[in-house]
């Protein structure tokens, strides 16, 4: 008797299954939900930008059910709040993995948080979508790197300000932790690498939610009045913008006379501030709002039907994690399965159209190409394009400017299957020389 | 049918302007100009500016302002390049070139000519020049200044006419800067640079210190050593003000310091309580100031430049509120034990920057600077921000009034007899527990009152507060508890020794250091700057 329920049900379940492989959109509930975590802050310092990016997922979620779910079964958010509280992140993506068992995650905003995170993911095998831009100097097995890396955001930034507006000195100024950090060393390298002298070089560090930055512009004036044409190219990172900004508009400085470049500041950021006085100053993105083509008007048409604010701005991490998000469908649909050693195998190569009229692809080293564009601040709090590369660059995880990381390339593919792999010793691990 | 016979006319009207037919030669060569200048490559448009700006056609200087100022669009069904004039119910609309009226339309059928900074630069020069013989002395003096800036060459025979005509000493000055500043750069005669060169030195400030340095190269000899010896002249100079910067700065910085630990000052300062949810007065401060200009924006928008100081009063109240009834709710219950008060004040510190974050969301909410505010005005070589300098003033205020407040009024004298002796105050009829509320009352209010200053210079975001509750405590800590005068006093120092460290040290290490400092002055003076006296302290 009992084995004949087990054998009925082992029927059943083999239905199931052939049900949830084939069956597609009428046969919805055909199995229990795919699990996808949702990591993002949603209360500290830096809920300001991630509360965002936890209700584009929850938007993309429920247009995939609309569709039909995925692989027939239905997916399921779970949300965690990791409070902008490092440590947090691991635990909360530990709670992720192991308690809800869930298939992928989608979160971190801060390399610090995703430094955090990162041990986690590997012992547990998960798999991470890490939306935001970043310093690079990493490749990892379960991570996949949406956001730019600083060839695909920071190096045609100052291109473009070197051959547009014949910049000859740069004030590097940043927050002080790792990202900032490092892309002003790269920086640093990559234009005294063009022939800019070391005192043409400001940098300057100033610590999170800096608020009295009379000095510092003041500063910037006085390195700007050395007679030749000066930037600032800006990773001042989340609450400590809006006062420079203000404090910039305040003491009179132009676009026109000295432009700031921006590698963190997005549509969001902006909404806080009269941009009146700003604009022409700069931010370099792989997308803007402001960009026109159907794709796009339907992204923010939806966004602003979700979030019900017709008002509600889009932004850069938001269209990663749409592209991310997308690509994890795609892969998932191709392997049949939403095991992560299956979905890393097949996400390699997976292209799916972005917001900016392009198709991003994810690459072997676990980092997607993207158009890279300038955007001048407008009257409105939008960025309006004013240039843009004519391809889409890959990210180039380890830097060629950077003397430990310039030998290392990475790919997941079998049979090289290594993150950081030395070209020069020809072996997988350690930094290079 | 009818579409077509749009297109019709309106490549009737491109050929038209193509070839001149309307109105002569001129307007042809305006048209194609003005086409370039719409629908070319930003080189194409460059080039465009320079050519109309030099073409002499009375119609240049209002394209090119058009252009600048983002009115110059192309409409889409004809693509006739208009500017456009805001009127009742959508935009009026006139030929860029002909200055003919061209119907109406809304933005939606417009294009928008893009501009980048390159244009805006070439854009201003040339608007520069094309202004200086403008009637209204503003646009004269703007147009001085912009010839000064752009160097431009061509601009030289404009200038000596302006400069014969100006009538106005100042912006003759300008004038005489600017011609001076285009003579260094091209090929005039030794003697002509010569006295460049001293114009410029006398201007004495960075624009005449860049331009100085950015001729260096170019010119060697005699000329070259009167640039160094002026560049050198200026530095010295500037020097001197920035001594005085630093010292504007760190006043600045200070007066911040005391807005925002003033209250602090009542609550932990006189009495004693350790209050961490202190920032988030601060912080609902700034939301009520939000609030009220949303208020005001929607009912009585005339008022809008006022809104700001309608805040001032709804602040305090609204926060004085929240603060009596914290001190009624929680604090009063744990007098005496400060280990608990902090835990308890922090923890609701937590909860109320949790509360209005789901009330306002998360991401920061826009208060406008008011006119008045905004911009900055020059004192030798100072730059002075108008926001900075009302925020001195206020703060000041603010200080007096708390001051006369404790030492003239019954109420302030309640709140100095209950924290000198409470049992004694008691006695002599005084409801202390209600002189408790009150006081806790004051101090949350004032908070409150700095929040709406800290709208002009930081987020209002529900974080506000969190960045001022160190500094805060730093300060009436360092001032001596229980004293006002401590506070001001410290707070000043604070700030001015903070502004002078910066520019050494950097913004991290400045602030190790200040840090560092006071702990070693308070191993010195563990009561602060100015030590309360008495038997109060001692008990």
């Amino acid at each position: 008797m009992q084995r004949r329920m087990a054998i009925r049900s082992g029927i059943a379940a083999m239905g199931l299954a052939a049900a949830a492989t084939w069956g597609g959109a009428a046969l919805a509930q055909g199995g229990p939900p795919i699990k996808v975590g949702i990591l993002h802050s949603l209360s500290g310092t830096m809920a300001i930008s991630e509360t965002t990016l936890k209700d584009v997922m929850l938007m993309l979620i429920e247009e995939q059910n609309k569709k039909g779910g995925l692989l027939g079964r239905k997916l399921e958010a779970v949300v965690v709040d990791p409070a902008s509280n490092w440590p947090l992140f691991a635990e909360k993506a530990r709670e992720l993995l192991a308690k809800d068992k869930v298939s992928v995650v989608f979160g971190c905003w801060t390399s610090v948080s995703r430094k955090s995170v990162l041990p986690v993911f590997e012992e547990l095998n998960g798999l991470l979508f890490y939306p935001v831009q970043y310093e690079g100097e990493e490749s990892s097995r379960n991570v996949f790197y949406t956001g730019a890396a600083p060839n695909q955001q920071a190096i045609p930034a100052v291109d473009y300000l070197m051959a547009n507006e014949k910049v000859q000195r740069w004030v590097l100024a940043g927050t002080d932790y790792v990202y900032p950090r490092t892309t002003n060393k790269i920086l640093e390298t990559y234009l005294k690498s063009k022939g800019v002298k070391a005192e043409d070089i400001m940098i300057n560090y100033t610590p999170f939610g800096h608020a009295d930055w009379q000095t510092i512009v003041a500063d910037i004036k006085k390195f700007g009045s050395a007679g030749k044409k000066t930037a600032v190219v800006s990773t001042i990172n989340g609450d400590a913008n809006v006062p420079f900004y203000k404090e910039l508009g305040n003491q009179g400085i132009k676009a026109k006379d000295i432009p700031v470049v921006a590698f963190s500041v997005g549509e969001e950021e902006l909404a806080g501030v009269d941009t009146k006085p700003l604009i022409g100053h700069l931010a370099a993105w792989n997308y803007f709002m402001s960009v026109k083509n159907p794709t796009n008007d339907e992204f923010i048409k939806k966004w602003q039907a979700f979030t019900k604010n017709p008002k509600r701005v889009t932004n850069d991490p938001m269209e990663a994690h749409v592209i991310g998000f997308q690509m994890w469908v795609e892969a998932v649909k191709k392997a049949g399965s939403v095991d992560p050693d299956a979905v890393i195998d097949a996400i390699i190569g997976v292209a799916v159209p972005n917001l900016t009229g392009g198709l991003s692809t994810m690459m072997p080293n676990h980092h997607i190409t993207k158009p890279v564009l300038i955007g001048e601040i407008q009257g409105n709090g939008q960025f309006e394009t004013v240039w843009q590369t004519t391809g889409l660059l890959v990210g180039d995880e380890w830097s060629d400017f950077l003397p430990d990381s310039k030998d290392l390339i990475s790919d997941w593919r079998k049979p090289m299957n290594c993150g950081n792999f030395n070209v020069v010793t020809g072996k997988c691990g350690g930094k290079g020389k | 049918m009818y579409g077509f016979r749009r297109v019709l006319a309106g490549l009737g009207l491109t050929i038209g302007l193509l070839f001149g037919a309307p109105a002569g030669a001129q307007t042809a060569d305006i048209g194609q100009l003005v086409t370039a200048l719409a629908t070319g490559s930003f080189d194409d448009k460059e080039k465009a500016i320079v050519a109309i700006a030099a073409s002499g056609n009375p119609r240049a200087a209002a394209i090119i302002e058009a252009l600048g100022a983002g009115t110059l669009y192309v409409r889409k069904i004809d693509a006739r390049i208009v500017i456009a004039t805001p009127k009742a119910g959508g935009l009026a609309l006139a030929d860029a070139a002909t200055g003919a009226a061209a119907g109406e339309g809304s933005e939606a059928e417009l294009d928008r000519v893009r501009v980048n900074n390159r244009l805006r630069r070439a854009i201003e020069a040339a608007v520069g020049s094309l202004t200086l013989m403008s009637p209204d002395p503003k646009v004269r003096r703007e147009a001085a200044a912009a010839v000064f800036k752009s160097r431009d060459a061509t601009a030289l025979a404009a200038l000596e006419s302006a400069l014969a005509a100006e009538k106005d000493p100042s912006i003759r000055a300008t004038m005489r800067d600017a011609r001076a500043a285009v003579l260094l750069g091209s090929d005039a005669s030794e003697a002509q640079k010569l006295e460049a060169v001293a114009i410029i030195r006398e201007r004495g400030d960075r624009e005449a210190l860049s331009l100085l340095r950015g001729s260096q190269e170019a010119n060697k000899g005699a000329i070259g050593n009167e640039i160094a010896a002026a560049i050198r002249s200026i530095e010295q100079n500037l020097q001197l003000w920035q001594a005085a910067q630093n010292v504007w700065y760190g006043v600045s910085l200070g007066s911040v310091l005391l807005l925002a630990a003033i209250g602090l000052a009542i609550t932990f300062g006189t009495m004693g309580v350790i209050n961490m949810a202190h920032g988030e007065m601060v912080m609902i401060g700034a939301y009520t100031t939000f609030v009220v200009q949303e208020v005001v924006r929607a009912r009585a928008p005339e008022l809008a430049g006022a809104s700001l100081l309608l805040a001032l009063p709804a602040a305090f109240v609204v926060t004085a509120a929240v603060g009596v009834a914290i001190e009624r709710g929680i604090i009063r219950f744990l007098y005496g034990r400060p280990l608990d008060t902090l835990l308890a004040t922090f923890g609701l510190s937590l909860m109320l920057q949790q509360a209005v974050r789901s009330i306002f969301g998360p991401t920061n909410r826009e208060v406008s600077a008011p006119g008045w505010m905004s911009g900055a005005f020059e004192l030798g070589q100072l730059t002075i921000t108008y926001g900075r300098a009302w925020i001195v003033v206020f703060a000041i205020l603010v200080f007096v009034a708390l001051n006369a407040a404790l030492k003239r009024t019954s109420f302030g004298l309640k709140i100095r007899a209950v924290t000198q002796n409470r049992r004694m105050a008691g006695a002599m009829g005084i409801r202390a527990p209600w002189v408790d509320a009150m006081t806790f009352g004051l101090g949350s209010g004032i908070a409150g009152i700095a929040g709406v200053a800290l709208t002009q210079i930081d987020n209002v975001s529900p974080n506000l507060g969190q960045g001022y509750i160190i500094d805060s405590f730093l300060v009436v800590v360092f001032g001596g508890v229980g004293n006002l005068a401590g506070t001001l006093v410290g707070a000043l120092s604070l700030g001015i020794l903070n502004k002078f460290l910066e520019p050494f040290a950097g913004a991290v290490l400045g602030k190790i250091v200040v840090l560092v400092l006071i702990i070693l002055f308070i191993q010195k003076r563990p009561r602060g700057l100015f030590a309360q006296k008495g038997r109060a302290v001692e008990s």
